[in-house]
């Protein structure tokens, strides 16, 4: 390695007034980890106006104690505005994003084990005419796999300075801050591509990669080994159901526990705290409102954490792209493909981490219908509802000896009927709004890598945060809501009870709706109250029937069996089955694709398909015991 | 497997120098010669380096066969036989890059 220092062409030295940097790279060339580095955690996550393309805002000081904004723009290969991630790219580095200033200078981080293709994007970002650094990522691979580019010839041919840097290790950052405090020129490059085609850009690169000495370094043979295994014919499948496996166990049998944990640490400190307050409104409102909202916040973090965990780590070292070629087939015939899997499969124990987790899924309308999908499948939250209405009405024999008994067969079949109905409306949105002609799958096998402490923590703050803040605020303030529609009309300061309080009111009004399906005011309230989560139910049933629910468990299935016909049963659970019942969900889905359209038409898609499912299934089941 | 069945048919085929990456063998090399795709879809394989010109390995298959991982110009890129069934290639011996 000849030079890591910057090398400018043209020397004016003296502070600069950078405000505001753009960083610019291509997927794969560790534009993150070196956005992370440079600003710590010094960073908010925040949405373009009018796309679900995320963007970060890092600050970070110059030498005089200035602030400087660096905006971590999407990775594209090329400023040509065909794909969402491209077309914002562009805006911003032209100046035309709302409410976003154009950038005073770039920062194109590029990953100099894979120059040849990498240099395509610095020419179109060259041809910009905006001060440039140009940083040469991953500097200890190439240096290790015996590559070599010469720094002072590349920064001649591109006119910027040009510096080997690793953002693993740090090596070579005192670029960034050499160059904050040195005017650099606009680039002048010796030579530009013609504009058009990509070939020509292609060729240029080559051009320009021979002049600066570049070698490739050689292909790293952990890499090719483990392809061997990680691909091979059998043992790919085999050690990819282990991973699978594994996945689901840390989140169903760590997180479960976990978030169970916790909700018990907020209910008794709740009550502590209650006893505290003077009772009455106040106290309700802190108790029942505020705290349980918290509560209801804060019980999904042990398992988002937990998933971006594994997935960080899946998705740092590389296997997860491996896991998508080996999904890939099994996915295609429901029109997805092998990145909807891992997603897919956490909605099993919860949808709200599982949408958080489709980032990793790069096409937009593949990601969405994920999005879409992934609420059908048989979350944790159903089971309790699952089990109470099975109990009550099913008792439990044998069906195939000791292996399944009724009880388990309807539960299993609830399973089954959840992911039948995710893989119909995936079948259906890809046959429809979300056909993807021009996304095809198309993915990049990066090399094998250690995943670094580091950037799997700062991961987890940021999913943590952007959780807490954007989706937090509306599970809130969709429990005080609920709060307040079961606390009011108060009585002489008192709330009242259950059956005279607004939520019974608009039970007893959807009363009529409902009728087919063969459910009472009381199932209505129970079905409103359950959107704050859908366990609910069964303590909102407790209430209005006046049994405790946990100590008098078979008295409320006593109470059930009185208020619905075995018909009804069928039908409450093919509701629960197919609705939407589920705030977070909702306010997750609000975040992630940055505005109200999709989970606004996914609630009223679900909630379709589960009243129409509960009507054929009270129908056909009134039929046939009749 | 039965990949390897449809391509037995293939082989006295390939004898004419030129045909899709999708009937090249695993381990086999031969020439990007054009993509017959839309041009966005082009457009990124060409960003991910499959120009005209350079060489394209195939270095190993998924399950089944399907979906195939390439090798061109260093970068490693998984994709269905759908869309490399589009890429026309030569095989090594043809004209090279910047003919």
């Amino acid at each position: 390695m000849s030079c890591h220092a910057v090398t400018s062409p043209s020397d004016e030295a003296l502070g600069t007034s950078y405000r505001t940097i753009a960083v610019v790279g291509p997927p794969n060339s560790g534009k993150t980890t070196l956005f992370n580095r440079l600003t710590k955690l010094r960073q908010k996550v925040g949405n373009f106006p009018g796309v679900t393309v995320e963007h970060h805002t890092g600050y970070l000081r110059d030498a005089n104690g200035d602030e400087i904004a660096l905006i971590d723009l999407p990775g594209v290969y090329s400023l040509i505005p065909k794909s969402e991630d491209e077309k914002v790219a562009v805006d911003v580095l032209t100046g035309n994003m709302p409410g976003t200033p154009r950038p005073d200078a770039i920062i194109l981080v590029l990953n100099s084990t894979n120059l040849h293709t990498h240099l395509v994007l610095a020419a179109r970002v060259i041809a910009l005419g905006i001060p440039t650094l140009v940083l040469l990522n991953m500097a200890d691979e190439l240096r290790k796999q015996d590559g070599h580019v010469d720094v002072l010839s590349l920064a001649r041919e591109l006119g910027t300075p040009v510096a080997l840097v690793s953002a693993t290790t740090g090596e070579g950052l005192i670029a960034v801050q050499n160059f904050l405090s040195t005017a650099t020129a606009t680039p002048e490059p010796l030579e530009l591509p013609v504009v058009g085609s990509t070939r020509g850009y292609r060729e240029w690169a080559v051009r320009v990669g021979t002049n600066a000495g570049y070698r490739r370094p050689a292909t790293p043979v952990w890499t090719a080994r483990l392809d061997s295994i990680f691909l091979h014919r059998i043992w790919g499948p085999v050690i990819f159901a282990v991973v699978v496996i594994a996945v689901f166990q840390t989140i169903f049998a760590v997180g479960q526990p976990l978030s169970n944990l916790l909700q018990k640490f907020l209910d008794t400190t709740g009550a502590r705290l209650g006893a505290h307050l003077p009772s009455g409104m106040f106290q309700s409102l802190v108790i029942n409102g505020v705290w349980k909202g918290t509560g209801s916040v804060l019980v999904f973090l042990p398992q988002i954490l937990l998933l971006f965990l594994v997935i960080g780590i899946l998705e740092d070292s590389g296997y997860l792209s491996r896991a998508a070629v080996i999904a890939d087939r099994t996915m295609s015939r429901v029109g997805l493909n092998g990145k909807s899997f891992i997603p897919l499969l956490s909605a099993y124990a919860c949808a709200v981490p599982a949408i958080m987790a489709t980032r990793t899924i790069e096409s937009k309308r593949d990601r969405i219908a994920t999005i879409l999908i992934a609420p059908f499948m048989t979350c944790s939250a159903r089971l309790p509802v699952y089990t109470m209405i099975i109990a009550a009405f099913l008792p439990d024999r044998p069906l195939f000896g000791v292996f399944l008994g009724t009880r388990a067969a309807a539960m299993l079949g609830l399973y089954v009927l959840g992911f039948l109905m995710a893989v119909t409306t995936a079948r259906l949105l890809k046959s429809t709004i979300l056909k993807s002609k021009d996304a095809p799958f198309i993915l990049e096998m990066p090399p094998y890598r250690w995943p670094t402490p580091a950037s799997l923590g700062l991961r987890l703050v940021d999913r943590g945060k952007a959780f807490l803040y954007r989706a937090g605020t509306v599970i809130m303030l969709v429990s005080l809501l609920l709060w307040a529609a079961t606390n009011f009309p108060m009585h002489h300061g008192q709330p009242p009870q259950v059956q005279d309080s607004v939520v019974a009111k608009v039970g007893h009004a959807i009363e009529p709706a409902i009728r087919p399906l063969g459910f009472d005011w009381k199932i209505g309230v129970g079905l409103l109250t359950s959107v704050a989560a859908r366990e609910v139910i069964i303590a909102t049933l407790g209430t209005l029937h006046g049994v405790d629910p946990e100590s008098h468990a078979t008295d409320l299935q006593a109470a059930l069996r009185h208020e619905l016909t075995p018909a009804a049963a069928v039908a409450l659970l093919v509701f629960f089955a197919f609705a939407m019942q589920c705030m977070s969900t909702i306010a997750v889905v609000r975040r992630e694709t940055n505005g109200w359209k999709w989970p606004a038409l996914q609630f009223s898609y679900m909630t379709c398909v589960a009243y129409l499912a509960a009507f054929a299934a009270h129908s056909l089941v009134s039929h046939l015991i009749r | 497997m039965i990949f390897n069945f449809i391509f037995g048919r293939h082989k006295k085929e390939r004898q004419a120098q030129a045909g899709s990456l999708s009937d090249l063998h695993v381990g086999e090399s031969a020439i990007v010669a054009g993509l017959e795709l839309s041009p966005p879809v082009a457009e990124h394989l060409m960003n991910l380096g499959f120009v005209p010109g350079l060489v394209v390995k195939v270095l190993r298959s998924g399950p089944g066969g399907d979906p195939r991982v390439y090798r061109v110009d260093g970068t490693e890129v998984a994709m269905r036989r759908d869309l490399s069934r589009h890429i026309r290639v030569e095989l090594i011996g043809a004209p090279a890059f910047g003919d």
